[in-house]
């Protein structure tokens, strides 16, 4: 079988200042995934990124790369890894063809090799009339863009993506999905994600394992995850206004707004006994839709779950 | 990485570095480039004929050699502590350090960018220099290689210093508050002859002292100091310094959390 992409075992980091960011996590990501790594601000997913690219300094665990250990051949390992950090983090002075070639150059690529990969990769992230500018003259969506084509300039197997999309408006997201996708799918790169937007996850990736407090709480396939979904929440746009949400035996249904209902739907339950309920008492849907993605809910949750036990251990700690 | 990848990427690193102050060249070449020429004006035209001789020396003659290094000490030395310290505060240098480079290509790279700027200036100051006086090189290798290693040794400093700053002011402290009052009082003004007995043994503790004479004695055959003993010393700093200074970013001092 071959080697994960990624293999981390035991892996511990106590900030400085006494602060656990990872306790002790173990994750595995295969070759070829596309794969999301979710948590809330502060759980510990920047951190456990910063150690696989040797920008955080790990206290304690293992971490491999296509099976080398960045104990013994960091160098090595660092080959096979592209990444994308979540704050832009090249020169702004510097001329956008400058910024790919040098992190060429940084990798050991010849000139000759670096010139044509660096002008196809930003013709495909449409940066080439960029090329010669400033990159502090680029917009947000394009210096996110310009650390994506840097990353992948000495064509890395595995590809980190620290919230690539984070500030990015939706139709450049979306092409940046789509680029993300073509990638994973037609060269093969292993793909590891970070993002606050769940829809992206939910629509990207495979696998996906949630981190919260240093731990990871859940790490399944996204299909998996989201067939234990025990509820999901259906907006209803109505023909007319309601008063007050019309009582539907065995659902739970709020007024949005004057015509729109939102009923909570558990698993089991079908959605035709609440239209033939809202029938009955004359009211007609016009459309529906789901009010959030269904990821996101499963997530919330979660994590609403393992702070309610952080909360309890620490009333614990201070009733000693 | 392979011989052939290191020099690649070592080249990439300094070629990047003298791009950078050649782009900025009013900030970087240019002052350094002015203010010697009115030392020149003020100490060698107009006062220097007054103060006469110096060890045998035109006044004019015996300062340029001291000029000509003082500011490769401080471009050499603040081109890599403002650079470094730009990259660390723009976070470019995770470019670096997600790269599969050697720490020890990072801190050559980044010193000898320093070290072309150095040279730089004080290749423009000598040519500053010859409107006002005839230079005669009396030793030329020896010239030579003390400019060299002194621009290397400040460059290694300029480093250390901006690996252990946090802020734009820390980057300017040592400059300000230590480089420029040990390079006034490190004879490149005087010969420290003229000084008492005691003043004499307390500049001895200046190493900027050694550099600029043994500069001067490239230059015009005459120190205060003995030329081998200097040399040697030069040598020991850079070695420790760098030693010092890999060290630190082996342990990601100041830039790994």
């Amino acid at each position: 079988m071959a080697e994960p992409a990624l293999s981390i075992r035991g892996l511990t980091k106590v900030y400085g200042n006494g602060f656990h960011a990872l306790k002790g996590i173990d994750l595995d990501v295969e070759q070829g995934d596309f794969f999301a790594l979710l948590g809330p601000n502060g759980a510990g997913k920047s951190t456990t990124l910063g150690v696989v690219c040797s920008l955080v300094q790990k206290t304690a665990g293992r971490v491999s790369i296509f099976g080398i250990d960045i104990d013994r051949d960091f160098a090595r390992a660092k080959y096979h890894l592209g990444v994308v950090p979540q704050e832009f983090n090249f020169n702004q002075f510097e001329k956008v063809i400058d910024i790919v070639l040098a992190q060429a150059g940084y990798y050991g690529m010849p000139r000759r090799e670096a010139l044509p990969r660096a002008e196809q990769l930003l013709k495909d992230l449409g940066l080439w009339d960029k090329r010669s500018g400033s990159a502090r003259m680029l917009s947000g969506g394009m210096k996110r863009r310009l650390m994506i084509a840097r990353a992948l300039m000495h064509r890395p197997k595995l590809l980190i993506l620290d919230e690539p999309t984070a500030g990015v408006d939706i139709e450049l997201r979306r092409s940046m999905w789509e680029y993300m996708r073509r990638i994973n799918r037609e060269e093969g790169t292993t793909i590891i994600l970070t993002t606050h937007y769940l829809e992206e996850a939910e629509s990207l990736c495979r696998n996906v394992a949630i981190i919260n407090r240093g731990e990871i709480v859940r790490n399944t396939s996204v299909r998996e995850l989201l067939a234990e979904l025990d509820t999901e929440t259906f907006l209803l746009d109505l023909a007319r206004p309601v008063e007050q949400a019309p009582h539907v035996e065995g659902f739970e249904v709020h007024r949005v707004e004057g015509a729109q209902l939102a009923v909570v739907v558990h698993r089991g339950q079908r959605l035709n006994d609440v239209f033939a309920a809202l029938g009955e008492q004359g009211i007609e849907v016009v459309s529906m839709r789901n009010r959030a993605n269904r990821l996101e809910e499963m997530f919330v949750s979660m994590v609403e779950q393992g702070n309610g036990v952080q909360r309890e251990l620490d009333t614990v700690e201070v009733n000693k | 990485m392979s011989p052939v990848q290191i020099a690649i990427a070592l080249w990439t690193l300094v070629l990047k570095e003298i791009k950078r102050f050649t782009r900025i060249w009013p900030q970087t070449l240019l002052p350094p480039s002015i203010t010697m020429a009115m030392y020149f004006i003020i100490f060698g035209s107009l006062i220097g004929p007054r103060i006469g001789e110096m060890d045998g020396f035109s006044y004019m003659d015996f300062i340029v050699p001291g000029l000509i290094m003082m500011a490769v000490i401080t471009n050499s030395y603040s081109n890599v502590a403002s650079s470094f310290f730009s990259n660390k505060f723009q976070r470019s240098v995770e470019e670096m350090m997600v790269s599969p480079m050697p720490n020890w290509v990072i801190l050559a790279g980044f010193v000898l960018g320093g070290m072309a700027r150095g040279l730089g200036v004080g290749a423009i100051v000598t040519l500053v220099s010859l409107f006002f006086t005839r230079i005669n090189v009396a030793h030329p290798l020896l010239t030579l290689g003390v400019v060299v290693l002194t621009a290397a040794l400040f460059s290694i400093g300029g480093f250390i210093n901006a690996l252990l700053a946090d802020k734009f002011d820390d980057v300017s402290i040592v400059p300000t508050f230590v480089l420029t009052p040990l390079t006034y009082l490190g004879g490149v003004f005087y010969s420290i002859s003229l000084l008492p007995t005691f003043w004499q043994n307390v500049s001895l503790l200046n190493p900027i002292l050694y550099m600029v004479n043994v500069f001067r004695h490239g230059f015009l055959g005459i120190s205060d100091i003995p030329v081998g003993w200097a040399l040697t010393a030069i040598f020991a700093f850079i070695i420790v310094l760098f030693a010092i200074a890999l060290w630190m970013l082996e342990r990601g001092k100041g830039i790994r959390s």
